[in-house]
């Protein structure tokens, strides 16, 4: 099969840069296996238990970045109990065992202590972009580590972290000889940061692109940050909260002003909402605006900010723009493809303050929609069906309806027809979030149509094993599937258990699988791991079969159970 | 409607072909009519001959709500029906009743856990902004609020707002609840800004007054050198004395003493009587 040295082979091998790809290369044949594995440096393991870190060691010794994902996603909404899993430390500690010089390292929903921080700092010379996703489990101590020890770091990216703050010194803790700084994000710190340590860190780094401040950097040291760093491409904004009518106010207009590359802007952690004049001479040029975290602007201040973002692409915002406010949007924001909006009551009675009607607005006037995330108070199968004829480029629409089991409004149907007409039309369609009042038709059509779907999430829909068997039969590249509050029982989990084997992860809580159902799972596939999370006490004494399940989490594995489980997870 | 209301949506025993029609909560049956409507025959053809039904699906997400119409039955003895969510919804779903098990936390009727699906960091937003931008009679919250409130703080005993006054880098704050007149407020500005403002005048007297403190007055009617203003809950600045007391309490954010020799400098918000307040 060579008919060239391995030299060429990998030279060629360099231009390939997806993980999909390079896995296929790496099954031709074995010296292509042989020369992909040793010219490898990035590794994406979309679930940690998957695979060992000393198998990882052993395959990839040239191993630079890697990704790592730890807890199902439903642990974003406290269904995982604390203490499940996903620590880090042992990667780090065997990588930093090896001879692996780690440069990149990008966790999500794991659980990282200070210790590990301050392992990694100190065992990997020349480190340079750590990003935590969602995690949690350290302290400002450990980012002091980071800060102190990785003389060559560049990026340092905390998003929507529980971390402990101890306030303050971590920041003072880069060295004056640290000026390689790209990008800072620490928008998610809850404490005090010392700002003079801030302003000279920015000021020493020329190539600072990437700028996201927390709450507590108040407008003035913003102010100054600016005057330092006209280069930034992306900022946060922490507070902003000012007198409109004060120099500090005058002085940012200016600042801002000179800032001409800034293409993405967030935050606004704190805002006072009739200041928002001064961000006008920027916005023109944004790519994405995040203002989810900023409740105090709406209304007109909110409609007139936007009217001035003509080249947005990517926009998240709080549901208070209401379907007016998305209105404005759809004419102004062409270009856009990708929308986010968050509620911003969500216990609330009722008030939601978008509807199925903001969302055609959008779809009518920004053709190249792809990527929604939509909580809203209702939804019509009509809006659906208009949006799917407006929108046939969806990858990710994610609906959801605060209601769970709300029906169509105007007609008290469920919502199947709508969704279904997403499913047919989006012929790209990789990521699916449904909700609303749905039977075994939606998963009908989900099976029949949804050929690209990776991941789909389902919440209180369907009446029987159906509409579980509809999916599992029909979705070929199904990846991830997670369910709660579904009639789903042993015969649909069991009725093509290698299905899951072509899965990452199967997710079911409040289901009506049985303890029975889910130990058959475990003994024909000896390849998947299969959990149980079960917290009431009662469980621990009544082993009968028959017993519902109430969390089963089972997922492929090369490497067998796990060992850092903890009592209340059952590995069958 | 039928008995009990126990069509069981969840039912498992094979009766699946039998959806059946049922009334919903409003007393509309529907049959194929309705979805004529909607047709869009994505099915393939000759399948499930069974058309769209609609069930009675009573939502209890929002019993404490102001829907009048989502009234929601008494709670079912049969436990696999998943179509009625009361409160205790996740443990009325499964075969044998569960104790609480330490994900759920509410025994209140309220919301579901984990839902909706958003992460923690999201949730606490909405009361933060409430207590800070609306007036002290907001929206009642099931939430317990963690987090302070910008000013002003509004339930409970007083409603303090923030009072600057030009020429003075320091601010005051006052409690509205404690004057029931603009008068009372403009007499409660003069005692809180008098002494500061003599102590701008004269830095250096630190020993007896070496100049005499001067009465802030005429706050309200526009004769006096400095003149009250506020801002409103829209953002907007506005003068004082325009309506009435209880009116302005409501909508207050904060105070400003301005000079009045200014007040054309800036933009003052709907002010329908022009700059002056006449007696």
């Amino acid at each position: 099969m060579n008919y060239f040295p391995d030299e060429v082979l990998e030279h060629v091998f360099d231009f390939i840069t997806s993980h999909k790809d390079r896995n296929s290369v790496s099954l031709v044949c074995k010296s292509w296996y042989k020369i992909e594995r040793y010219s490898r440096q990035r590794v994406f393991i979309g679930n940690c238990y998957s695979i060992s870190p000393e198998r990882l060691i052993a395959r990839f010794p040239g191993l630079k970045s890697l990704t790592l994902k730890g807890k199902p996603h439903f642990a974003d909404f406290n269904l995982v109990p604390h203490d499940w899993g996903g620590f880090v430390y042992p990667w780090i500690k065997a990588l930093a065992k090896s001879r692996i010089g780690l440069e990149e390292l990008r966790l999500k929903r794991m659980v990282v202590s200070d210790e590990s921080l301050e392992l990694l700092s100190k065992s990997f010379v020349n480190f340079k972009s750590l990003v935590l996703v969602s995690c949690e489990g350290f302290t400002t101590d450990g980012l002091a580590a980071i800060a102190a020890n990785c003389r060559f770091i560049r990026e340092l990216d905390l998003q929507e972290n529980e971390v402990d703050d101890h306030r303050g010194h971590w920041l003072s803790c880069f060295p004056e000889s640290c000026t390689s700084l790209i990008s800072l994000n620490f928008a998610c710190l809850r404490g005090e940061v010392n700002l003079g340590a801030l302003e000279r860190l920015v000021s020493r780094s020329p190539n600072l692109k990437s700028l996201r401040l927390n709450r507590a950097v108040p407008l003035d040291t913003l102010q100054k940050l600016l005057m330092l760093a006209p280069q930034l491409v992306d900022l946060g904004i922490g507070s902003y909260v000012h007198d409109p009518f004060s120099e500090a106010y005058n002085k940012l207009k200016i600042a801002i002003q000179r800032c001409k590359s800034i293409r993405s802007l967030s935050g606004f952690l704190e805002v006072a909402p009739h200041c928002m004049s001064a961000i006008y001479p920027i916005c023109g040029n944004l790519t994405f605006l995040n203002l989810s975290y900023a409740p105090g602007l709406h209304g007109n201040k909110l409609m007139k900010l936007i009217q001035h973002c003509r080249k947005l692409q990517r926009l998240w915002i709080l549901d208070c723009i209401g379907d007016k406010g998305l209105g404005v949007v759809a004419l102004t924001c062409k270009e856009l493809q990708e929308l986010r909006v968050f509620p911003s009551d969500p216990f609330g009675a009722g008030n939601a303050a978008v509807t199925e009607e903001g969302l055609v607005l959008v779809s009518a006037g920004c053709p190249k929609l792809n990527s929604l995330l939509y909580f809203c108070q209702q939804m019509t199968n009509a809006a659906l069906i208009t949006v799917a004829k407006n929108c046939p480029n969806f990858i990710r629409f994610r609906l959801c309806i605060l209601d769970p089991i709300k029906p169509d409004p105007v007609t008290n149907q469920p919502l199947d027809e709508g969704f279904g007409a997403i499913v047919q039309s989006c012929k790209g369609l990789k990521r699916l979030s449904l909700s609303g009042l749905l039977t075994d038709q939606v998963f009908l059509y989900i099976g029949m149509y949804a050929e690209q779907l990776k991941m789909l999430s389902i919440a209180f829909a369907a009446n029987s094993d159906k509409g579980m068997l509809y999916v599992l039969n029909g979705c070929k590249k199904l990846r991830k599937l997670e369910i709660r509050d579904c009639p789903f029982g042993d015969a649909a989990l069991l009725e093509d258990v290698g299905k899951y084997e072509t899965m990452r992860s199967l997710w079911m809580s409040s289901c009506e699988v049985t303890l029975g159902g889910c130990k058959s799972v475990a003994e024909k596939m000896p390849s998947l791991n299969v959990e149980i999370i079960n917290e009431s006490e009662q469980m621990e004494f009544n082993l009968d079969d028959k017993q519902k399940v109430d969390k089963l989490y089972l997922y492929r594995t090369l490497v067998g159970h796990r060992k850092d489980a903890p009592e209340y997870v059952w590995i069958l | 409607m039928e008995s009990g209301c126990s069509k069981k949506l969840l039912d498992l025993i094979p009766q699946e072909k039998k959806w059946g029609f049922i009334e919903n909560q409003n007393g509309i049956s529907h049959g194929s009519s309705e979805e004529k409507k909607l047709e869009l025959k994505l099915g393939p053809p000759g399948e499930e001959d069974e058309p769209l039904v609609s069930f009675g699906y009573f939502s209890s997400m929002k019993s404490n709500a102001k829907q009048a119409h989502n009234k929601f039955p008494p709670p079912l003895e049969d436990h696999r029906g998943g179509a009625v969510l009361t409160a205790s919804w996740a443990k009325n779903h499964h075969h044998q009743p569960k104790p609480p098990s330490c994900s759920q936390k509410r025994t209140a009727p309220g919301p579901v856990v984990g839902w909706p699906p958003i992460r923690s960091f999201r949730k606490n937003l909405a009361t933060t902004s409430k207590l800070a931008s609306e007036s002290p009679t907001s929206l009642p919250h099931k939430v317990a609020n963690e987090r302070k409130p910008a000013a002003p703080e509004p339930r409970g005993k007083g409603l303090f707002v923030k009072i600057n006054m030009d020429g003075v880098p320091i601010g005051r704050k006052v409690d509205l609840k404690a004057y029931d007149s603009y008068e009372k407020l403009s007499t409660a500005v003069d005692e809180l800004f008098r002494g500061l403002l003599a102590a701008q005048r004269d830095p250096s007297a630190d020993g007896p007054k070496q100049e005499e403190e001067k009465a802030i007055t005429g706050v309200l009617d526009g004769n006096g050198e400095y003149t009250l203003v506020y801002e409103d809950n829209e953002g907007d600045r506005m003068l004082v004395g325009d309506v009435p007391w209880h009116m302005f309490v409501s909508t207050v954010k904060r105070l400003r003493v301005l000079k009045s020799s200014e007040l054309s400098v800036i933009n003052l918000g709907s002010s329908k009587k022009g700059k002056m307040v006449q007696n």
